[in-house]
């Protein structure tokens, strides 16, 4: 099954998915331009695990800034995992904001009422 | 002093009015993909010379970046037909004691300008609470357009500011009008 490694920059996340593990993870900038053409690999992959998904799926996103045109693409993400949920397996994403970040806290908020999926906020001190 | 004319432009006027208005970048032309990178890394270098605290260096890239995408979005709509100039937009951030300030100018087909004033106007009137609904409907209806936006960076903009967002329509011509966006962004809020 698929395993998808994608190194950051300075404006698409780095993103991991072992689907043998059952982790996803996004991390760092996520405002690419075109968001549809960069999340396509990764809404698809997802698509494939949920036709099989481990008992347990993690999913971590922690983003420093994401642009209105990726905030749909997450959202094709978290509703893809919601259906793995309601089907009976275990699913769970963490969301983490810094600790002065209302914007990124309210994000996840947003998601947190659309997407039936337990959802975790957890505030991280700021880098620097 | 002739020297310090360009065309009709004289320079040192121009130098003192983007000084009195501590205008931090401009730019006019054509918003590529490059030059929209470029200009994130310039306002990001600039914010953290200036030492902004990062809360509000967020908001004001955050809010940079739906602005200038927006621009690059609509690039094709700003070459006017039948004229030789270049797909053009204007793009100025400033700052004083209390807020960021941030224009966008452009050119804009004059059919679509109802449509885009009543979503401004949509948005304007909503309070906290309002915004975020919005913000949560759009974001979950089956909407998207070409690049994946779907009509959300207007509200976003208005949610990160706090502030009612100041426009104006310009007639130029049957086909043309032109389009500018104030954008205030408090330091403190």
């Amino acid at each position: 099954m698929g395993k998808i490694s994608i190194e950051g920059t300075s404006k698409t996340p780095t993103v991991l998915f072992d689907a043998e593990a059952g982790v996803m993870e996004l991390k760092g900038r996520s405002i690419p331009e075109n968001s549809i053409e960069f999340y396509k690999p990764i809404v698809e992959s997802l698509d494939d695990y949920s036709k099989g998904p481990k008992s347990s799926t993690k999913v971590e996103i922690q983003l420093e800034y994401f642009n209105t045109s990726s905030s749909k693409c997450i959202l094709d993400l978290f509703k893809k995992l919601e259906a793995i949920h309601k089907a009976g397996n275990e699913v769970s994403i963490n969301w983490y904001y810094e600790e002065d970040d209302e914007d990124m806290l309210e994000a996840g908020e947003d998601y947190q009422a659309i997407i039936k999926v337990p959802f975790t906020m957890i505030e991280v001190e700021e880098e620097d | 002093m002739r020297l310090m004319s360009f065309g009709d432009l004289n320079i040192y006027d121009f130098y003192k009015k983007m000084e009195s208005n501590d205008i931090m970048l401009s730019f006019k032309g054509d918003v590529t993909s490059d030059m929209l990178t470029s200009m994130l890394q310039i306002m990001e270098t600039k914010l953290d010379n200036l030492g902004e605290e990062s809360r509000v260096k967020r908001k004001v890239y955050n809010v940079l970046v739906e602005c200038l995408q927006n621009l690059y979005h609509h690039r094709d709509e700003m070459k006017r037909t039948g004229f030789k100039e270049e797909s053009a937009a204007i793009f100025m951030i400033g700052r004083n004691e209390s807020s960021y300030n941030i224009v966008t100018g452009n050119y804009i087909l004059a059919d679509r300008v109802s449509d885009l004033k009543s979503r401004i106007d949509q948005v304007n009137v909503l309070d906290k609470d309002g915004l975020k609904m919005l913000y949560k409907e759009v974001l979950n209806n089956e909407e998207r357009s070409e690049k994946g936006g779907g009509g959300l960076g207007i509200i976003d903009i208005a949610r990160k500011s706090k502030q009612k967002l100041v426009y104006d329509f310009m007639d130029v011509d049957d086909k043309y009008s032109f389009f500018s966006l104030y954008i205030k962004i408090p330091q403190k809020n």
